[in-house]
């Protein structure tokens, strides 16, 4: 037997005088299957034309779909239906700028923290040698660097990060992972320092409370939690090197997860 | 209205779009990019599968070069593509992959030693060689005659663009997202820049430009069954089709994927069949050997989903509400495989399907997923019909793809051919200076605002334009789809005539102040419609087989007649494009033959002997013999 779902949507459009926050109640029928993208799309097509979301792949590869999915962040995209209750209450992401209803201006939080931690990979760029066979790189190692390449930016560990919500100049833990990418790529050569100066401060490492709802949340279950820790033990010893002995230095010194053996 | 100069304007920010817009910045030349979403988010993103160059490192692609590459370019665009094109993309392919190396992909690499991997479902074990190790590795895929596809895990396109993006971001690029573009500036010779709708305040604003590049991907939205995303809806594509001079190349080549998922028509990649993944009937048979024994799954996309549909139609298909699919069976790839080099499709089987690939089989059938045609280029990637406008990527008809592109093959054109065009247009920002029209300004401005005024507060108007697009996908669907044929044809472009002249009437049925995402979509749908009716009308004309062209009244591939490319314009006011034809390419590398799957006959054409020269390389006697033989 099929269901009468009831999907409760924010409301808001900042730029009508008029306009007031609130939630408006929609019913559709279930069906085999249903997602919350065919669900918010049969609202727009079929009762609201001007209901605000945002989809663009639609198969949890581009991150456009992030909102807040019965009080807790989510891809609406590969959200199933089936999995919620029959009340299904949506909000847009909090932290970002509101665009409206359920969408909110990602791309700009997103750029502006690629900016200030130089998400790129530093080395000289023109010093390509098209006839030159590419440098050599182990297997494992691209591996390792892909795991953190996958970030989709859809910004659920963002919203659901204890210290974004308190501190607007957060990095959040999608950017210690973009930066810790870059810490495992030999071919940037960035050192330890050059780290230092970009997360080794309030509004990078060293302002996450270890709530760890990142980690919760995010969709593509990249290990965000190792790579704060990884990075945070980096940038703790390098801050005390003149103190601690050179033997106990190299002990602690390797990339890698913590839980690893090295 | 707010107005931004740019050196070069690049319409789109996808792979494409962000590797021209690299090449201009890093030679100094202010750029901006336009993007209807965060750049990232582009769906370039979505592309799982690779890049196909020929680097020939892994063991499986031993002995590869730019020569074989190109030879299975041309076999697979079934003699429709310019073969100067596709010359240029295999020998620059290698260098450019590399190049993106050393800007940060994570390419999978070569593990010397002994590994077992899968042909055919069955597994053989191959050494790869220990001087290569460590050098970028390849998969196998569709239509190659080695293993070519370079790749990072399942996340090719997703690892590439994160990169270019990281380079926008450190060479200064513009990046404007949430603007769509809604037609060209232009005085009747130059493109000056783009009206430019901002979709988060709804405003207009004027992007001039010396250059402007399209690359806004495909228009697979034409379709209801499609693997593109949301905003593949064509716009790059209606704007220059709009100013009635820059023609549209090959319109009616539409590829379709042949392992889209039931229901929800998200992609799983080819990558599946390559690493040995088999197709299976209602009876759990694998039936693609029966119709090509040689190739089997890893036959030419149109092939493959042409075969899929033939079998669906013996009634073999499974039956399942969402009407008859068949399965893909990776089961015997393993836990490990599955859930590393093919993670992607883990997910999306998990999340989106209710299946577990490592136990289960996944329910798969042929949808759309990538246009050939698309904005007619000349080799340097400039459009033809108004000076300054360029195109890349799946949005041109640059024409490497001819009749059907392979696998890896798109994901490849769209940095090589970035880096081949951002080449050029910056010689062209070197060499060029442009007046801006301020009539050509007020004339786009005035049309695009018209529209919306008219859609907004005229009271005689009462079209859908929801209805309007729910008519155009069953029209599509039903009638310019795998299989096609005359009567069908004809009544999808009757169909679409009456689209097109009720679409004059679009009426919004909601308002909003700012933006309003229903306007989006009645601006597009007079614009998606002509691309149907180009691809439609393009059919129905071409009466041949050819790649994925496939007409049941007429099976053959026609060399003699059909040999060509089809152009078409949309002069102002009309209801029908103009066709046009011209050449397929200017010399034959590789004279017409047998492509060695897929089967079909093959109705010879003439050549004359000085086509069948390389410029600058002589005649080559040999294959002008075996021309002569096959005619």
């Amino acid at each position: 037997m099929s269901r009468r779902l009831h999907i409760e949507v924010f409301r808001y459009n900042p730029l009508d005088p008029n306009s007031e926050p609130h939630m408006q109640s929609f019913y559709v029928n279930e069906y085999d299957s249903m997602t919350l993208f065919i669900a918010l799309n049969l609202i727009r097509d079929e009762q609201d034309p001007t209901v605000q979301f945002d989809f663009c792949c639609r198969a949890g590869i581009c991150g456009s779909c992030g909102m807040v999915i019965n009080g807790r962040p989510g891809l609406a995209c590969h959200t199933q239906t089936k999995d919620l209750p029959d009340h299904i209450v949506l909000h847009p992401l909090p932290v970002f700028k509101l665009i409206g209803d359920l969408s909110v201006d990602t791309g700009t939080w997103f750029r502006d923290a690629g900016a200030r931690i130089e998400a790129w990979v530093h080395n000289d760029h023109d010093d390509f040698d098209a006839s030159a066979e590419e440098v050599r790189m182990e297997n494992d190692l691209a591996n390792d660097i892909f795991e953190l390449d996958r970030c989709i930016e859809c910004g659920c560990c963002v919203s659901a990060c204890g210290t974004a919500r308190m501190r607007e100049d957060f990095l959040g833990a999608t950017s210690i992972a973009r930066i810790a990418r870059f810490y495992l790529d030999p071919r940037d050569e960035r050192n330890e320092e050059n780290y230092y100066q970009v997360i080794g401060n309030d509004q990078g490492v060293f302002g996450c409370m270890g709530l760890l709802g990142c980690e919760d949340v995010c969709p593509k279950h990249i290990p965000l939690q190792d790579q704060l820790g990884i990075m945070r033990r980096m940038l703790a010893i390098h801050s005390v090197k003149g103190i601690l002995p050179k033997r106990v230095l190299d002990k602690l010194k390797h990339k890698g997860c913590c839980h690893e053996s090295h | 209205m707010q107005i931004i100069y740019s050196d070069l304007l690049c319409i789109g920010a996808g792979l494409a779009g962000e590797r021209v817009a690299v090449e201009a910045a890093k030679a100094g030349f202010n750029v901006t990019c336009l993007s209807i979403v965060p750049p990232r988010r582009s769906h370039s993103s979505a592309a799982q599968g690779g890049m196909q160059a020929a680097l020939g490192n892994a063991i499986m692609g031993d002995g590869d070069c730019p020569d074989i590459h190109f030879a299975d370019t041309v076999k697979g665009s079934d003699w429709g593509c310019d073969q100067e094109v596709a010359r240029i993309f295999a020998d620059t392919a290698p260098i450019v992959m590399r190049e993106v190396a050393h800007w940060g992909v994570p390419w999978n690499r070569v593990e010397a030693g002994v590994h077992t991997y899968y042909k055919g479902g069955k597994p053989f074990d191959a050494e790869e060689k220990r001087d290569k190790h460590g050098l970028i590795h390849a998969r196998a895929f569709g239509g190659t005659a080695k293993w070519r596809t370079c790749y990072t895990a399942d996340g090719t396109g997703r690892s590439v663009l994160n990169t270019l993006d990281s380079m926008c971001l450190r060479y200064e690029v513009g990046i404007h997202d949430r603007t769509q573009a809604e037609a060209l500036i232009h005085d009747g010779e130059n493109c000056l820049g783009a009206i430019v709708r901002c979709l988060k305040t709804g405003e207009l604003k004027a992007y001039l430009a010396t250059a402007t590049l399209i690359a806004t991907g495909g228009y697979g939205r034409i379709y209801r069954a499609t693997t593109n995303a949301v905003i593949c809806d064509g716009g790059g594509q209606i704007a220059a089709l709009d100013t009635g001079l820059v023609p549209m190349g090959n319109m009616e080549a539409i590829q379709f994927h042949p392992t889209g998922t039931v229901p929800t028509d998200i992609l799983v990649t080819e990558g599946c069949r390559g690493d040995g993944g088999t197709l299976l009937d209602v009876n759990e048979y694998r039936f693609m050997p029966d119709y090509e024994p040689e190739k089997a799954e890893l036959a030419s996309r149109d092939v493959v989903s042409r075969r899929m549909q033939e079998h669906i139609r013996k009634g073999l298909g499974v039956k399942s509400p969402y009407g008859d699919h068949l399965w893909l069976d990776i089961r015997h790839l393993g836990e490990k495989h599955i859930t590393t080099k093919l993670r992607e499709v883990y997910d999306i089987c998990t999340n989106f399907l209710g299946v577990n690939p490592i136990h289960d089989l996944i329910p798969v059938r042929p949808t759309q997923h990538y246009s050939m045609g698309g904005i007619r280029t000349n080799k340097d990637g400039a459009a033809y019909g108004l000076k300054g406008l360029f195109s890349a990527g799946e949005s041109a008809c640059w024409d490497m793809h001819g009749f059907n592109r392979l696998g890896g093959n798109s994901l490849a054109e769209t940095v090589v051919a970035g880096r081949y065009v951002g080449k050029k247009i910056v010689e062209f920002l070197q060499g060029h200076t442009v007046d801006f029209k301020q009539s050509a300004i007020n004339d786009a401005h005035t049309k695009v605002a018209a529209r919306i005024m008219e859609m907004t507060k005229s009271s005689s108007k009462q079209e859908s334009a929801i209805q309007l697009r729910d008519e155009m996908h069953s029209t599509m669907m039903d009638n310019v789809g795998i299989f096609r044929n005359g009567k069908d044809l004809q009544a999808a472009v009757d169909k679409l005539d009456e689209l097109i002249d009720r679409s004059k009437s679009i009426k919004l049925q909601g308002t909003a102040i700012g933006f309003n995402p229903e306007i989006s979509l009645a601006l597009r749908i007079p614009g998606m419609l002509k691309l149907a009716q180009c691809t439609a009308y393009g059919a129905l004309m071409r009466t041949e087989s050819r790649g994925a062209h496939t007409r049941e009244d007429f099976p053959e591939r026609n060399d003699k007649e059909w040999l060509n490319r089809t152009l078409a314009y949309w002069k102002d006011g009309e209801t029908r494009p103009e066709l046009k034809y011209e050449e397929t390419t200017p010399y034959f590398e590789i004279p017409p033959g047998e492509r060695g799957y897929g089967g079909g006959k093959i109705i010879a054409a003439d050549i004359p002997e000085e086509k069948l020269q390389v410029p600058g390389k002589g005649t080559d006697k040999k294959k002008a013999k075996q021309t002569k033989k096959a005619s």
